[in-house]
């Protein structure tokens, strides 16, 4: 195939789609055949109470250990079931954990430049900087030193550089400040309009109603309904009672 | 004068000082090497004296069966260790990550007598002497004391090979995906870093370091089977009062011991081998996690 036949093959695919996917810490299953799709350059979220699995789902997306993981993961068409979390990384699949996983050790700037560049097209320092003018000013710091928002914008901008084109981002606004939930907000948006796929795990749905084009409700360890972003108005009650709000 | 009122002659004091630092630049190059391995692997090497006791003994065969002088030893023979030990971690360690402390104790126990074993099969419990390099015979007369040069050497090498270690991890691109990867290397590996291959690696590493001291320690002590045996309880007692979290706490504990040894010696030798087990034991009292550790 002609690489743009090859380009325009790739963009008619998901650019993520899973199908059966279980995942379980020894003995104790948390997925239970999780199955859903992301096109190209989309915001969707997976929606779910604390304990539904959502986090669970990222880790098994990812390709970490534990969890063990049955089913199906295709990323561009690629089938990623088998593969070393290393390797899947290496496929353009980038990752913001939970708790944003800043590393102690190692100061803002060596925390910006630890993911290895996994292939063409990621940000360079400058423009991360650009997006993210807090973590110029706190290069020289320990990662951890820095305040939760900056240690997100941290975490974000660490994948940025990569060459990443999918990205799995896990809680992004948990225990920030509305100023700051805003701001990440307004990056999402940004990263979506410089055509990026981006799966978003969160609670706070008024949050993710700014963001995504669709919303995958998680329970029990699967996709349990899918509400298009424009109908989660009509769908609030409903959206309630999956929550438990 | 000073001396006199200790009862100690200068050259005595100074003669145990050097012995001291030499013993605690070794001491200091071990504890390194376990506390990166530990931290990366999450497996105590107890194998570390053995393979530092191999790095000695392959520097003796080089030069006994093949002519292979000390210099090219210094080089080669941390080399042949460590490609022995990567195959030891790929083969075996590899196997031992997600379980706990204590199976990798056990093995690299394990790994101990089958090692000392086979050298003590092969070439008995007999130590051998090993020269010193030609250009590094005799020494300096300093007026307080006599400074042999290898002893000179061995210190200013053991040092540089500790400070260059430190440097590379802490302040090296590739220092940070260790440094990263013994705080969570699950994570790490998520970003793209084949971490079982970094593994391999820091292993190889660890023990490349320990055999360039065993060459370092040839021409002082006699190379003899069980020579990592006696020197790793100690290291191990270094690396509890250092602590495990850090690589400079290695190296500043390592020397402090050394020296603090070297002195029990000259001023109450039947205490010289028991000195560092007893700081060890009030450092468990008053800071459980080390001088250096962090928690």
């Amino acid at each position: 195939m002609p690489p743009e036949a090859q380009a325009s093959a790739a963009a008619a695919m998901p650019a993520l789609e899973v199908t059966d996917l279980d995942a379980h810490y020894g003995e104790s299953q948390v997925l239970h055949g999780m199955s859903f799709s992301i096109d190209n350059c989309e915001v969707v979220t997976l929606l779910g109470r604390n304990g539904a699995g959502k986090s669970t789902a990222l880790m098994a997306l990812m390709g970490m250990t534990p969890p063990q993981r049955r089913g199906s993961v295709k990323l561009r068409g690629h089938e990623l079931i088998d593969l070393p979390s290393h390797r899947i990384a290496r496929l353009g699949l980038g990752y913001v954990p939970e708790e944003r996983g800043i590393y102690a050790s190692l100061t803002t700037e060596e925390n910006l430049l630890l993911p290895p560049v996994v292939r063409e097209g990621g940000m360079s320092v400058e423009e991360i900087y650009r997006i993210f003018p807090n973590l110029r000013e706190r290069a020289a710091s320990q990662g951890t030193k820095l305040s939760g928002g900056e240690q997100q914008m941290l975490a974000i901008g660490r994948i940025l550089r990569t060459g990443a084109h999918t990205l799995l981002l896990d809680e992004p606004t948990e225990g920030l400040a509305p100023v700051i939930v805003q701001q990440i907000g307004a990056v999402i948006n940004q990263l979506k309009s410089r055509g990026y796929t981006i799966l978003l795990v969160e609670q706070n749905f008024q949050f993710a109603a700014t963001v995504a084009d669709r919303h995958y409700v998680v329970e029990d360890g699967r996709v349990v309904d899918e509400i298009p972003n424009d109908q989660l108005e009509a769908n609030q009650s409903k959206l309630r009672d999956y929550l438990a709000m | 004068m000073l001396f006199e009122l200790l009862g100690v002659p200068p050259q005595a004091l100074f003669a145990q000082l050097l012995i001291g630092l030499v013993n605690g630049s070794f001491y200091a190059a071990l504890s390194l090497g376990l506390a990166v391995i530990f931290g990366m692997l999450n497996i105590i090497n107890f194998a570390h004296g053995a393979l530092y006791m191999a790095g000695a003994f392959v520097a003796w065969m080089l030069l006994h069966h093949f002519g292979i002088p000390f210099w090219a030893s210094l080089v080669l023979s941390p080399l042949i260790v460590a490609v022995f030990g990567m195959a030891l971690e790929r083969v075996l360690l590899s196997r031992l990550y997600h379980l706990d402390h204590i199976y990798g104790l056990l093995a690299t126990f394990g790994l101990v007598l089958l090692i000392e074993g086979t050298f003590r099969q092969l070439y008995g419990v007999s130590g051998r002497g090993y020269p010193t390099p030609e250009v590094l015979k005799g020494g300096w007369n300093l007026g307080f004391m006599f400074l042999p040069n290898y002893r000179a050497f061995v210190l200013v090498a053991a040092l540089a090979v500790c400070f260059g270690a430190w440097f590379f991890i802490e302040r090296t691109r590739i220092g940070s995906y260790l440094r990263a990867g013994t705080e969570n290397a699950r994570l790490l590996q998520a970003f793209g870093v084949n971490v079982p291959r970094m593994m391999t690696l820091t292993f190889g590493l660890g023990v490349a370091l320990a055999a360039f001291t065993g060459v370092l320690a040839a021409p002082i002590y006699q190379v003899h089977p069980l020579m990592g045996f006696n020197i790793i309880i100690i290291v191990f007692a270094v690396v509890v009062v250092g602590g495990m979290g850090s690589i400079l706490g290695a190296i500043v504990t390592g020397l402090a011991l050394g020296v603090a040894e070297g002195f029990t010696r000259v001023f109450y030798p039947e205490a010289s081998a028991t000195v560092i087990f007893v700081i060890m034991a009030v450092v468990l009292l008053i800071r459980p996690q080390g001088l250096f550790g962090r928690r």
